[in-house]
């Protein structure tokens, strides 16, 4: 097991939160894997975790009250879920880099962009300033800023959002890391500007040969850049697929769901106009999650043995995984 | 820039006006010095001849006008009392309070940042506890108290450290200092640690509650994902944006400490501004009152200037113009 095939391998981890009033499992039992150059999009509601399952590959969990309670995380022959934090402040920024999504928060409002990028190569390759900052300048052409060297002595306040969100993707990709985490960072920016820096993040992707993780409520934007998808659900992998495969053909009703809730252009029914379908129900609290499969509750399929039985992550081959008892034998 | 300076040098030279206008016409009506300087059994002739000597019978907008004139010229009048320049007596005095705030500002800046930090850190520590709960005390224990109990402790039980005066010092041109000897700096610790008691609490409880608000902040996850050491992300990342309203408070302190250090000084029997402007009052030495008044003033119009720009300096979004 020590030397997974895959770069990056999560197995079986388990994030718990202590609160008030009990022990929240947001990441319960999760494994997936992502591969050298591949785009990975993970998705799910609000709350279902995969922030969580980001954060805890970068052990940037707050601790208390979170914890990594259990599984692995293997990067490059080491366990990131026991690695010491000296070596762990290695590895963030300079081989896994993290995107967040507000980019108006993201940034120190009292640095320079310049200085916040410069700073990365100060730290991780030991640049003197003036080094650092001539890179710092580079990062932002590369980023497709213009105007990168007046702009590197410009405040976050001075830019627009897509802007600062070119300057947050300078800063991760400084370093030339191997993975790219991305949480939602399209979010928060303007409809015209969000497709301007998927195309963005993909270009690069190629330049720098990143495998990127990218973190997602928006189906949208799965279909655009992923490779493969993991559809998360109240802390659980409940379907693993190849994004085209999961496109034509959802296996689990929550990803069925998930898909029928999009707004189609052109699509109307005989009737005429049609209603965009939603999930009934809503995403169970962590803490009284129920006995059996957690999508139950909300499903139209379930039956006697859903609410009994928690179902297991059955492969039903071609890289296809599903978590629900219509698929057990 | 320059017109914001420049705006706010007119706007203090009118609040100076107005300080000046205010004390001049409630020294006037608060007892009559002549009967001070005269002496209880002086008779009406004596009297007069006093009035006279000192402008005293004039009317009121004369007098002030000729005060205001004075002034200009770094003329605030003699002190009826000791009947020299009362500026010069205040100058004088000025390097002790000086002394006194500074190194009073210089425990509360170090102590309440970083206690400050150290508590944001460890919220729900009983140290943390202990620290917040005894900032609550420095709050709301009063200045006399707290200089007293000092002297109950460090002079009369242990006997460590002086509990009165200055002690020994040094004279460099017209700044007498007490920093330069031994023994004057041990007169100094007590004074002020009493002094910077009241500013040190407010001044931890403000970095403790801006901590705890910046480092939940995105841009502190940010720090973190760099792979930045705790140190770096907590002084460089969290405290450069803590400081913006922690800096802009000790400096409006500073004047503060200056201009009020009057009860410390007493306590202490410190030789400083505070002192000398008590024993004033007592003696209704009208020249020393209202021109301690308006260096007192002038100080913190000042200071308060200085703190703007430097909030400026400090704070990228600010731009005076």
């Amino acid at each position: 097991m020590q030397h997974s095939a895959h770069l990056l391998d999560i197995q079986h981890l388990k994030t718990h939160f202590a609160t008030f009033e009990g022990v929240a499992r947001a990441v319960d039992d999760v494994s997936f894997h992502l591969d050298r150059g591949e785009v990975l999009g993970v998705v799910g509601e609000s709350g279902c975790g995969k922030s969580v399952t980001a954060q805890s590959i970068m052990r940037l969990i707050p601790e208390p009250p979170g914890k990594i309670v259990g599984g692995h995380i293997w990067f490059d022959g080491m366990d990131l879920t026991t690695l010491d934090p000296a070596a762990m402040r290695r590895i963030r920024g300079d081989r896994i880099a993290m995107i967040f999504q507000e980019p108006m928060t993201s940034l120190n409002p009292v640095y320079t962009i310049g200085d916040q990028i410069a700073e990365m190569f100060e730290l991780h390759r030991g640049m003197k300033r003036r080094e650092a900052w001539q890179q710092a300048v580079a990062m932002l052409e590369k980023v497709q800023i213009p105007a990168p060297h007046k702009r590197a002595g410009e405040y976050p306040h001075q830019l627009s959002g897509g802007m600062r969100q070119r300057a947050m993707i300078a800063m991760a990709l400084a370093c030339d890391p191997e993975i790219l985490i991305a949480d939602e960072p399209t979010t928060a920016l303007d409809v015209t500007v969000q497709a301007q820096i998927l195309d963005l993040m993909l270009q690069l992707k190629e330049d720098f040969q990143t495998a990127v993780m990218m973190i997602t409520h928006d189906l949208g934007v799965i279909a655009e850049v992923a490779q493969r998808v993991v559809v998360m659900y109240a802390g659980k992998v409940v379907e693993q697929a190849p994004t085209l495969a999961l496109f034509e053909d959802p296996k689990h009703p929550y990803t069925r769901g998930l898909l029928r809730s999009i707004p189609k252009l052109g699509e109307r029914s005989r009737q005429g106009r049609r209603h965009l379908e939603e999930i009934p129900g809503m995403v169970p609290g962590l803490l009284e999650l129920p006995p059996g499969c957690r999508f139950e509750p909300r499903c139209s399929h379930a039956t006697a043995v859903c609410r009994e039985r928690e179902p297991e992550l059955l492969d039903l081959g071609s890289n296809r995984l599903v978590r629900c008892h219509l698929y057990g034998s | 820039m320059t017109t914001y300076i420049l705006r706010r040098l007119v706007q203090g030279v009118v609040v100076l006006l107005a300080v000046s206008m205010i004390c001049f016409i409630i020294f006037r009506y608060l007892g009559d010095p002549v009967l001070t300087m005269a002496g209880k059994y002086a008779t009406q002739q004596e009297i007069q001849e006093v009035r006279r000597a000192f402008g005293l019978d004039q009317p009121t907008y004369v007098q002030y006008g000729r005060f205001i004139w004075n002034a200009l010229h770094g003329n605030f009048g003699k002190s009826y009392v000791s009947r020299v320049p009362a500026l010069g007596l205040i100058l004088e005095r000025f390097p002790a309070t000086f002394e006194l705030a500074c190194a009073a500002m210089l425990i509360a800046l170090t102590l309440g940042i970083g206690l400050g930090v150290a508590v944001s850190l460890n919220p729900s520590s009983w140290p943390s506890r202990l620290i917040m709960a005894g900032s609550l005390g420095g709050i709301s224990v009063p200045t006399f108290l707290t200089g007293v109990l000092l002297i109950m402790i460090f002079a009369v039980y242990i006997g460590i450290l002086p509990p009165f005066g200055r002690g020994e010092t040094v004279q460099i041109g017209f700044w007498r200092t007490g920093l330069l000897t031994a023994d004057g700096l041990r007169h100094l610790v007590l004074p002020a640690t009493t002094l910077a008691m009241y500013q040190l609490a407010v001044l931890l409880r403000l970095t403790r509650a801006g901590m705890r608000e910046v480092l939940a902040e995105e841009y502190i996850k940010t720090a973190w994902a760099k792979g930045l050491p705790p140190g770096k992300v907590i002084v460089k990342h969290a405290l450069r944006n803590v400081l913006i309203p922690v800096v802009t408070m000790a400096g409006l302190q500073f004047g503060e400490l200056i201009a009020f250090s009057i009860v410390t000084e007493t306590i202490f029997q410190w030789p400083g501004m505070g002192n000398l402007l008590l024993q004033s009052i007592y003696e209704t030495d009208q020249p020393v009152i209202v021109t301690y008044i308006m260096l007192a003033a002038f100080l913190i119009i000042t200071i308060n200037m200085v703190v703007d720009i430097l909030y400026a300096v400090l704070n990228p979004k600010i731009r005076y113009d």
